[in-house]
């Protein structure tokens, strides 16, 4: 396959994460949520092995199987088997309606776009028109936490920012040296395991995962 | 002699689009009742409609206005107006280099708005409720539509209709994410233009849900053949526009007899395609509840949007 | 090789006090592994004293004039934590609210947590700063829910939650100046290497480097506490049980200071101008002012001392971000006095509690009759951090105002009424809580004083006589931040 076709092929991929982003952001029930964050983590994988190729750079290898285990296996199946067995049916209620929030995501990815301009400008290399996409993934990460009142999608809108550094890293410079890359899907892994811990304590202390009731330590009380 | 041809081009293409829009819609029922496990009405049944209801005669309101009489014939004018414009059969039609995207848009948006006029105008509560609701599902699926068609228009370098066509048509197969976005977006908007589940239901008796049926519910006779001929030529300009847009290979771009059949050809293959992609979408989903339709039509400006951003960004 | 044993003596004890659980000696291992730690720190401390900056282990750890200060701080005051855990954990065991599995989590991760905090200042690479700074997030996240009370969750989930988006910024912002070095010293891990950044600091492209630092402010000054991005502090410090409270202002938020300090100074180092300065000092002055009237509202003892920490690391900040001799000096020592200080003051606090069986200020009273060694301490505490002369923050404020009069005049004021606010605020909640008529519900209890007096002492010496070695030091740690 040739350079060209390759390119075109990671900026679809980058366009598709960009896609899984916004659907996330748009999806209410947590099941759907689950899912579209394993294929977020499958077309990141996809795409670091594609960048791996592209660049011959074998390490991206390790990093794609390991996003493709920890991200598309093995996280979305521990959140299954944590919607399945906390009994999550409710749709997610969210502090800001979908509409606005997708407004704010579409403004989100222009800002990402202007402010990764100089590093766009001094790269050389052919991934790096895809690092606004992956700071807009961090971005919506982030207003998915802000905007959503459930633990379940505050963890999802966690990892989500996680996917958008790893393709961070992967469209900047070719993926972070590895010891790095291990270092942060091994913190991935512990923090996947306490928040499994937590979601079993906030139902059982607050009777649901909703973060609402979390409100009790505030300033003006 | 070239510009004769041209001229005979282009009557050609607004014949098939006048005649063969009630085929395309008849072949959409057809296709619905098969996925529903219903016998149809085949697909000539458009055409008796039609014809049925030209024999009758028209009956109007006392109140109604000229605005009301006036208006059908706009409907139907302005479909066709635009059905010989738009690269169909050959790019190379005499008004082919007026087809601009904007104006093309506008026509129907021009058509829209007396439409929803004239659902005021005799004055009743269904026609009224219709032309608010048409309205707001029109506020929301311009926006949408414009944002797709600048997505081809940026990748085309033009927003003329032909210019696109051609630039697509002649240039490589490449996967543009800005494109297959602006396509999505497309569709969706194209489903709400022109009135298919799940944002209205085209054969709904029920008035409470109705949208574009509410407004015409006074109308008789010729009048409301012409608003539903009308109505089927917009649906399959529609569907056309995206095939120019998004799918030009294939239409013609000499004016040889034998291309122009091969275009011909060609394009009732696509639009038969189109037509089931479009019944798979119906059959697939149930119609939403009214307020449910600024997020369904929300995703369709964000998919568009995307596409803009991420002809910038990727390409 | 002293290095090494500084490095696996925390890991070695969280995983021998994760297998023998809550046995009745567990808290003297706790304790004796601290000591080893702190002996091994000192050693080191001593090496880098004699031969300067040492690289090791090919060149994945390197220890310099500030990261062994503070490696000895750390040590110091976690062992001294682990003094007064002791007594006060078995209290808590006392009182119900933690059971077996819980103290034999709580041994673990107190070590677990010093590991990563090591690893965060010994090693050479950004990247496994970023992570173990992470790892130091991860590991006390459980800690401070560990009491399973409502808010003790919510604090947590905060922590967790808020800890994590900042610390995701710095990852970004760590892959930027990845890709600025990777443009002048080549791929590979090479590249993430301080010793090979500053080297070639000048080189690395500006506009990526002030980019990076604005994620790495957020990030990394999420962890620090700095207004606007310190909400997660109050709960987390008040809400999980008091050794925690202690070791995380008197500790973790130094880390966290130290991790930006490191980037500030490749960012300046690039840029030549005073940007990275400028925003440090905006996050700083901010911090000051909100945390000091913040104070003033404040219900819980535990909650208000969490602010003064925040006061404290706005006025670290603001210091370094000043630059200069004199500034930079007075940081590095505050960062110090505010350690030693803040940690005898929630020892101090955690006593008080216990005595009361609350956090809250309205209830705790009569200290003075009820137990003198508490009360004496928690007021000379406050009087301490709140700046008061014979103590050795003091020295610190002094020096930093002293540079920022002569600087940035009109930035002056600002911490002025800052750290006059706090000073009001603290002082009198305080007073309040130790005189007066002894509570009906007052309960005595066996103090832990050494701790307390150790930490007081040494921050009472430190402002008459700031011996040579440690002057010697400040001395290199400055030189290397200027």
């Amino acid at each position: 396959m040739n350079l060209q076709v390759l390119a075109q092929v990671n900026s679809f991929l980058a366009a598709l994460v960009l896609l899984t982003a916004f659907a996330m952001l748009s999806q209410r029930k947590i099941n759907s949520l689950v899912t579209l964050f394993a294929w977020q983590g499958l077309f990141l994988s996809i795409n670091t092995a594609v960048v791996g190729f592209v660049a011959s750079k074998h390490h991206l290898y390790i990093s794609s199987l390991l996003t493709l285990s920890i991200k598309v296996i093995l996280l979305p199946y521990i959140l299954h088997v944590l919607v399945v067995r906390l009994k999550i049916r409710k749709e997610v209620e969210t502090i800001v309606n979908i509409p606005t929030t997708m407004l704010i995501g579409i403004a989100l990815v222009i800002f990402s776009y202007h402010l990764t301009a100089p590093v766009r400008e001094m790269s050389t290399l052919i991934t790096r028109s895809t690092l606004a996409v992956a700071l807009a993934t961090v971005m919506i990460g982030l207003l998915m936490m802000i905007t959503r009142k459930h633990a379940v999608t505050q963890i999802i809108g966690f990892l989500a920012m996680e996917n958008g550094l790893f393709f961070a890293a992967t469209s900047a410079t070719y993926g972070m040296p590895l010891v790095v890359e291990l270092g942060v899907a091994l913190d991935v892994l512990i923090a996947a395991f306490i928040f499994g811990i937590f979601f079993f304590h906030i139902s059982t202390t607050f009777d649901s995962l909703s973060v609402e009731q979390m409100e009790s330590l505030r300033e003006d009380n | 002699m070239k510009a004769l041809t041209l001229i005979f081009i282009e009557i050609l293409q607004a014949i098939v689009v006048i005649a063969l829009a009630p085929a395309f819609a008849g072949w959409v029922d057809v296709l619905k009742c098969w996925t529903q496990g219903r016998t149809s009405a085949g697909v000539m049944q458009p055409y008796r409609n039609i014809a049925k209801l030209f024999v009758k005669d028209v009956v109007i309101a006392d109140n109604a206005s000229w605005i009301f009489r006036f208006t059908p014939y706009l409907v139907f004018g302005s479909a066709v107006v635009v059905g010989s414009v738009v690269p169909i059969i050959s790019m190379n039609l005499f008004l082919a280099p007026s087809a601009d995207i904007i104006v093309v848009i506008a026509i129907f948006a021009t058509a829209r708005f007396f439409m929803a006029l004239a659902g005021m105008d005799i004055g009743t509560a269904f026609g009224g409720m219709g032309a608010s609701r048409e309205m707001m599902v029109a506020s929301l699926t311009e926006p949408a539509i414009l944002m797709a068609i600048f997505t081809v228009s940026l990748a085309g370098r033009s927003t003329s209709l032909l210019h696109i066509a051609r630039a697509f048509a002649s240039g490589a197969l490449v996967l543009r994410p800005s494109i297959v976005f602006a396509g999505i977006a497309f569709v969706l908007v194209v489903i709400a233009e022109t009135g298919r589940i799940p944002v209205d239901n085209p054969s709904t008796h029920l008035e409470l849900t109705m949208i574009h049926e509410a407004m015409i519910l006074e109308y008789s006779g010729r009048h409301l053949a012409l608003i539903e001929w009308g109505a089927m030529i917009r649906f399959f300009l529609f569907v056309t526009l995206g095939i120019a847009c998004f799918l030009p290979w294939g239409i013609a771009v000499t004016d040889n007899a034998g291309d122009i059949a091969t275009s011909v050809f060609l394009m009732v293959i696509k639009l038969g395609i189109a037509g089931a992609v479009l019944v798979l979408i119906e059959t697939g989903l149930a119609k939403m509840r009214l307020f449910r339709l600024t997020e369904f039509l929300g995703a369709a400006f964000l998919m568009a949007t995307l596409g803009v951003i991420a002809f910038f960004i990727l390409e | 090789m002293i290095l090494l044993g500084l490095i696996i003596t925390p890991f070695v004890a969280a995983l021998i006090l994760a297998f023998i659980g809550d046995r009745r000696f567990a808290p003297a291992i706790n304790i004796f592994c601290s000591f080893l730690t702190l002996m091994a720190a000192v050693a080191l401390a001593i090496e880098v004293y004699n031969h300067g900056p040492i690289i090791a282990g090919g060149k994945f750890f390197f220890v310099d004039a500030f990261s062994v200060y503070l490696s000895v701080l750390t040590a110091f005051v976690s062992m001294t934590t682990a003094v007064f855990s002791r007594g006060y954990m078995q209290r808590e065991r006392e009182h119900g609210r933690v059971g077996h599995v819980r103290m034999r989590f709580y041994h673990a991760m107190f070590q677990m947590f010093m590991f990563a905090m090591l690893l965060c200042l010994l090693t050479n690479n950004i990247g496994v700063l970023w992570i173990s700074m992470e790892l130091a997030t991860l590991s006390t996240v459980l800690l401070v829910s560990l009491y399973r009370t409502p808010n003790a969750i919510e604090a947590a989930w905060k922590y967790f939650i808020l800890c994590g988006v900042g610390i995701a910024q710095a990852l970004f912002g760590t892959v930027l100046l990845y890709f600025a070095a990777e443009k002048v010293i080549g791929e590979g891990g090479e590249a993430l290497l301080w010793t090979n950044l500053i080297g070639v600091s000048g080189s690395l492209e500006p506009t990526v480097l002030s980019l990076a630092f604005v994620f790495l402010v957020v990030g990394y000054g999420t962890k620090v506490g700095l207004v606007p991005l310190h909400n997660w502090l109050p709960d987390a410090h008040s809400e999980g049980p008091t050794p925690i409270s202690a070791v995380l202002s008197g500790l973790l938020l130094n880390i966290a200071l130290y991790a930006l300090v490191r980037c500030k100074v490749l960012v300046d180092g690039s840029t030549h101008t005073h940007y990275a300065g400028n925003i440090m000092m905006g996050f700083g002055i901010v911090s000051i002012v909100v945390a000091s009237f913040s104070i003033l509202r404040q219900k819980d003892i535990k909650r208000m001392f969490s602010y003064s920490s925040i006061e404290h690391m706005g006025i670290a900040t603001f210091a370094f971000g000043l630059g200069g001799s004199i500034a930079t000096f007075g940081a590095l020592l505050h960062m110090l006095m505010h350690s030693l200080t803040k940690s005898s003051i929630f020892f101090t606090v955690g006593h008080a509690c216990q005595m009361h069986r609350t956090q809250e200020i309205a209830r705790i009273k009569g200290l003075f009759k009820g137990d003198p060694f508490v009360g004496w301490s928690l007021i000379l505490g406050a009087m301490a951090i709140a700046g008061m002369p014979p103590f050795g923050v003091f020295t610190s404020e002094f020096l930093i105002l002293t540079a920022t009069i002569k600087d940035v005049p009109l930035l002056a004021p600002f911490i002025l009424i800052g750290l006059g606010v706090a000073f009001a605020g603290l002082l009198r909640k305080v007073q309040y809580m130790v005189s007066g008529d002894v509570a009906s519900y007052f309960e005595p209890i066996k103090t832990a004083r050494a701790p307390v007096v150790f930490h007081m002492a040494l921050v009472l010496v430190l402002a008459f006589y700031i011996p040579d070695f440690l002057n010697k030091w400040f001395q290199a740690a400055v030189e290397l931040l200027k």
